[in-house]
């Protein structure tokens, strides 16, 4: 539990999800304005967690980003973006219309408040920690493939020649033990940050300050806001441009909110259903 | 399709057919399309909707003493009941562990829901079929019959519900409507099953069925797609709009050949023949819903504009 004089800013999940006494929700605060593209935690996360290579190495003239998306075996994705902006240095000079502003920016799995993939998982494989984190159990997945379909920000995936699927445990069998996420280990430049989800909302509005007092206005944090469509993320960022301009969508929202109405809809087209033959046989005297 | 800008602003934005600009990373999808198999999970869609209102048809023709009929709509529940179980464990990464989709009770998974729904159905639709093709225990058997009536109109709108409850654009972008049009091209395929092996003599209610059942599928259709937006476009164009077009002439020819049977010179073969026609029109419209979901989560625009519209809606 969060201790004290302030009150919790990030949904306390864990007691949502049935934990009595837990630790406090564990998260990642992306600042992106200090990615320097190096895939450091591309690389840790598939050592650490034994990821198999996702397929044939291929160029793909995406700027340096050849891993093109988050996958059942790619945990950690550095997105590259080229973009013509004019970009000034904080004190320096104005820059000119021909100067190039390259966005890097690691994506991982969002740890979602309310998560998707969780609430669609039919067998229960998918389950909240006690640190808040969403992790699958592999040992209960059949592959179903619900979950994919259901993550508004595509990060779970099937991996085909296994037929279960996969995608970040925030590193479950480090942090259980004290330790820190192995992408948050290997960041030279401190873009990924671990820690309590509290402490890390805190450092980032201060970050965005900062920033924005340096001439950085297009700087802004995302999946942050608990008011959201997913109630806040438990891995958040500090980007740059428009959340769609790094491939993540401007407004996710967990389709379950809907689940109430959809069940009511789904009712009254059953008794619907009903009627209609109902009237089909009324309609129908008996020719014999 | 969209129009790349300059190489330097790949990533940054494209612009639609429409003008309406939109950013996105190197025009790759947001939400992940789906990795079911269309032909498993397609076909799942159609074979559950036709066994579950197969059921209520033979429920109905027990009760109004029409036999043939009722076997008819028994067998047709037990096949199509039996195969789509079939099809969605073949769909699943790990077969061998469908099981453990009852290994919790998950009112927030339809897909768990609707295996404690199959659960239920399928060995009442079993009993039902098995007791009337034998003879045996036929008290047993119409309380089988009745059962699966009570339960078969869920099965069949239960995955409208289940694709809807998605991030796929096209699918949840229809959960209001879709269940209705689900539920009406259930009732054609049933009664398509109907025409196709109960006699002329019981099959005036499976004819009335295919008209009340196509208008009610055709009508949910046109107004999912009116209320959707831009992302029915999914269901107007390529794959998925060539089976739903399918599916419409497939369906309006079986419709107007079910009321015409009963008068026709060959009302046997006019109705096999409308059946049959039914029939595919309930599986291609299946599939052609199916792709409408593929096809509106590979391409981000069906993500990313409907989201910025509800941002701005929100601000204003």
């Amino acid at each position: 539990m969060t201790t004290g004089e302030m009150a919790p800013r990030a949904p306390q999940v864990q007691e949502e999800a049935g934990y009595p006494r837990h630790p406090p929700r564990m998260g990642f605060f992306t600042d992106t304005s200090v990615c320097i593209g190096c895939k450091a935690c591309e690389v840790a996360c598939k050592e650490w967690n034994r990821l198999p290579a996702d397929g044939p190495f291929e160029l793909t003239g995406m700027s340096f980003d050849n891993t093109t998306q988050l996958s059942a075996s790619t945990w950690r994705h550095v997105a590259f973006i080229e973009q013509r902006k004019p970009v000034r240095a904080p004190g320096g000079p104005a820059g000119d219309q021909q100067d190039l502003r390259w966005l890097m920016a690691s994506d991982v799995c969002k740890h979602c408040t309310d998560a998707a993939c969780l609430n669609v998982c039919p067998t229960g494989s998918l389950f909240r920690t006690e640190f808040g984190t969403v992790v699958v159990q592999d040992d209960v997945c059949n592959g179903c493939g619900y979950c994919v379909s259901a993550c508004p920000y595509g990060v779970i995936d099937k991996r085909e020649d296994d037929g279960r699927v996969f995608k970040c445990t925030l590193c479950y069998d480090r942090i259980g033990d004290g330790l820190i996420p192995a992408c948050a280990k290997a960041c030279p430049t401190e873009s990924i940050q671990y820690g309590p989800l509290d402490e890390l909302l805190e450092r980032a509005e201060a970050r965005l300050a900062d920033l924005h007092g340096d001439g950085v206005p297009d700087a802004r944090l995302y999946g942050n806001d608990p008011a959201d469509g997913v109630r806040g993320n438990g891995a958040f960022f500090l980007l740059l441009d428009e959340p769609e301009v790094y491939g993540l969508p401007p407004a996710p929202r967990d389709a379950t909110r809907d689940l109430p109405a959809m069940w009511a809809h789904a009712a009254v087209a059953a008794v619907t259903l009903v009627c209609g033959i109902a009237v089909a046989f009324a309609g129908s005297r008996r020719a014999g | 399709m969209t129009t790349r800008e300059s190489a330097g602003d790949r990533a940054a934005g494209t612009t639609g057919q429409d003008g309406r600009r939109f950013a996105s990373y190197y025009d790759r999808h947001v939400v992940k399309p789906p990795v079911w198999h269309e032909r498993y999970v397609g076909g799942y869609l159609y074979l559950g909707g036709l066994a579950g209102a197969s059921s209520v048809l033979a429920a109905g023709a027990e009760l109004t003493g029409r036999p043939r009929l009722a076997r008819a709509g028994k067998v047709a529940a037990l096949t199509g009941i039996s195969l789509s179980a079939a099809a969605l464990i073949a769909d699943l990464g790990r077969p061998e562990r469908f099981v453990n989709m009852l290994r919790t009770f998950k009112p927030t998974s339809p897909m768990n829901m609707g295996s404690w729904l199959l659960a239920a159905y399928g060995p009442l639709a079993g009993a039902g079929a098995v007791t009337d093709l034998t003879g045996r225990f036929p008290a047993a058997g119409r309380a089988a019959c009745y059962g699966a009536a009570l339960l078969g109109p869920a099965v069949a709108t239960y995955t409208a519900v289940l694709i809807g409850d998605t991030a796929v654009p096209a699918w949840h972008g229809g959960h209001r409507e879709m269940p209705f049009m689900f539920a009406g091209s259930a009732m054609a395929s049933a009664a398509g099953a109907a025409l196709l092996a109960a006699p002329a003599a019981e099959n005036a209610p499976a004819r009335h069925a295919a008209v009340l059942g196509t208008v009610l599928e055709l009508a949910a259709g046109r107004l999912m797609r009116r209320r959707m937006g831009m992302v029915a476009e999914t269901y107007e164009r390529g794959r998925a709009g060539s089976l739903l077009r399918a599916a419409e002439t497939l369906g309006v020819l079986g419709a107007a050949g079910a009321l015409a049977a009963a008068r026709a010179p060959r009302p046997r073969a006019i109705a096999a023949l409308s059946g049959a026609a039914l029939l595919a029109a309930s599986a291609c419209l299946r599939l052609g819903v199916f792709a409408a979901g593929v096809a509106s989560a590979e391409d981000p625009r069906y993500t990313v504009v409907p989201q910025r519209e509800r941002l701005s809606a929100a601000a204003s």
